[in-house]
């Protein structure tokens, strides 16, 4: 460490060295240091993102008249997920499908996680998140191609179909067809 | 669960001595039911099926004639109301909410117009506050009489639908002449209403209050000591008052099983603690008892509209807030301060401060919740619907369990579903 005109190791010089280390991330990104300007503009696009989501429960003592109001607050980079109150609450069952359906919470030791509102089959992600666009992430010809290719026996889910004792009797192929999950195919379509 | 068969005797027809209608008493013979093996049959009911009452799907595990399992789908009917309302102003929502619960429109406007003014810090005039309660005892009326209507068709009744629908008929002509649209009302606007009551509508409804008992009494003449009425329903898709309040059951629901909760008591809203009204309250939980206390709560409204026809006061119905109430059109169209507010409101719409509102209404269907969160513009960040019939059908795999199919039907009715509600 020196400087030509002050010599080495110079007081000054070196804790000004020190505090500009210590202000900057020494990582290389495209070749160079990331400085002050680029940390404070991370920090405030981070400041512009929505805040992170919550779980709000609404409870009603029915004996003391008298509300409470629970919130969880999930840790966006965390797991999103939640231990299920159904075991307390029957009447929550419906509602953490629906949170989950709409907002993808998982909740640990749901006895039937799945969507409730949108179809199984659903793969534009969760509607009701601040990121999802109102028209829905797929173009409208994609949404119709897709309801078009639909197969109405995939609504019958393989849960149900499988206590049904008729399962063994249906055609073999589309006993295969269900299995694998296969979209059907419509007579135009060939 | 015990196969059982229902046996009416007809030549008493299901009255006993006092002359109160008898629980029909439920055999149970084992050795004249086939042996099916165990073998289970599996059949679709619905979507479209006049009896799943609107696009709900049902699934049913059948052994023999009995229900093993009931695996209902919804979200047929999902139109992302909660989404939309996230890109809508307050009052651009009030649209919306007559949609979820259409057959109760107005008691929607009012519910989601209490949560914007809640969490705005509105106090309504006296004059819009009676009106209000005139458009939810209506909702209710209209309501409980398609519920009656439908669910005695189900059941095999036909003559009951008519004399509700009739009924039904005289209210939809009252929210006619008051907003000019039968079913979707949009009645009410944050801050007041979307236009006072006419001069005829008074007396209308005051013709209404005075001959609809009548109704009543006939549809409880024909229906309550039934034989076949009584039969079909009694013991029918039972929830204790202990099931009933782990399954979050609202409504006539909830107060079938014997539960005295109703959100205008026990936390009243709209001057509701000032009228004289009682709660019915069932005993047995079952789809007879739920009947019951739809029918009497047609009674208990029709005598909360008398009285609110009686006090209604004179006096504007929106509050004077020019940041909330839209100016006439003609104030607008002369006076520059006027024109700058509608400007703002029509642009920018009405702002509500950074915050949350949770309001509770004592819907037809039950417990209808608004929950708001603002985080300061015109616009919610979150709209939350507390859907009652959503809620009430999620029990209904646990009531239909080990009843008959056809029992299936009766359960499904007496939930009073309306499928714009549950799936929103």
């Amino acid at each position: 460490m020196g400087v030509a005109n002050v010599g080495h190791t110079h007081r000054e010089v070196v804790a000004a060295v020190r505090a500009q280390a210590e202000r900057h991330l020494h990582v290389m990104v495209y070749g160079e240091m990331i400085q002050q300007p680029q940390v404070d503009l991370a920090a405030r696009l981070a400041g512009l993102l929505p805040p992170p989501l919550e779980v709000v429960y609404f409870l009603r003592s029915l004996e003391r008249h008298a509300d409470l109001r629970v919130k969880v607050e999930l840790d966006p980079a965390g797991e999103m997920a939640v231990d299920s109150v159904v075991s307390l609450w029957a009447g929550a069952n419906w509602l953490e499908r629906e949170v989950y359906d709409m907002f993808g919470i998982t909740f640990r030791g749901h006895p039937d996680l799945r969507r409730i509102l949108m179809w199984e089959t659903y793969a534009e992600g969760f509607p009701l998140r601040k990121d999802f666009p109102l028209r829905g992430r797929f173009s409208r010809a994609e949404q119709v191609r897709q309801a078009l290719n639909a197969n109405p026996e995939a609504h019958y889910s393989m849960e149900e179909l499988s206590i049904a004792a008729a399962f063994n009797e249906l055609p073999a192929e589309m006993r295969e067809r269900l299995r694998r999950g296969e979209r059907g195919k419509l007579p135009f379509d060939e | 669960m015990s196969k059982r068969t229902v046996e009416l005797e007809l030549a008493t027809p299901g009255l006993n001595a006092r002359g109160q209608p008898t629980r029909v008493p439920l055999a149970v013979d084992e050795q004249r039911e086939p042996d099916l093996g165990g073998e289970h049959l599996l059949i679709n009911l619905g979507p479209q099926h006049p009896a799943t009452h609107g696009v709900l799907r049902l699934v049913v595990e059948l052994d023999g004639e009995q229900v093993v399992r009931v695996i209902p789908h919804v979200g047929y009917l999902h139109s992302g109301f909660e989404k939309l309302g996230e890109y809508r102003h307050y009052n651009q929502i009030i649209p919306l909410t007559d949609r979820t619960d259409y057959l109760s429109p107005m008691a929607n406007n009012v519910g989601l117009a209490l949560a914007a003014e809640a969490l705005m810090g509105i106090e309504i005039t006296p004059r819009c506050t009676v009106l209000r309660v005139i458009a939810c005892e209506m909702s209710r009326i209209i309501s409980h009489m398609v519920w009656l209507g439908t669910t005695s068709i189900d059941l095999g009744a036909f003559t009951p639908f008519l004399w509700a629908f009739q009924e039904r008929e005289r209210i939809y002509n009252l929210q006619e002449m008051w907003t000019g649209a039968r079913l979707t009302t949009s009645v009410t606007r944050v801050g007041g209403l979307m236009a006072d009551i006419p001069d005829e509508f008074v007396p209308g409804l005051r013709h209404f209050t005075q001959t609809f008992p009548r109704t009543l009494a006939e549809i409880d003449r024909v229906l309550t000591r039934n034989a076949v009425w009584a039969g079909r329903t009694q013991g029918i898709g039972v929830m204790t008052k202990a099931e009933a309040i782990n399954y979050s059951l609202s409504g006539p629901m909830l107060r079938a099983s014997g539960v005295p909760y109703d959100v205008r008591k026990d936390k009243p809203y709209l001057g509701y603690e000032t009228y004289d009204f009682e709660v019915p309250v069932g005993e047995h939980g079952d789809v007879y008892d739920r009947y019951l206390v739809r029918l009497e709560e047609c009674h208990q409204s029709n005598r909360i509209l008398q009285q609110t026809l009686e006090r209604l006061p004179d006096g504007p119905i929106n509050v004077d807030d020019p940041r909330t109430i839209l100016p006439s059109k003609s104030r607008a169209m002369s006076d520059m301060e006027a024109m700058i507010f509608h400007f703002k409101q029509v642009m920018e719409g009405v702002k509500a401060p950074v915050g949350e509102a949770y309001v509770g209404i004592e819907n037809p269907k039950g417990e209808l919740g608004n929950y708001l969160v603002s985080d300061g513009t015109a616009k919610p960040v979150r709209w939350r619907i507390r859907p009652p019939s959503f809620i009430n059908l999620s029990a209904l795999p646990k009531m239909a369990e080990g009843h008959l199919l056809s029992d299936l039907i009766a359960i499904n009715a007496s939930v009073d579903i309306v499928m714009g509600e549950v799936d929103r």
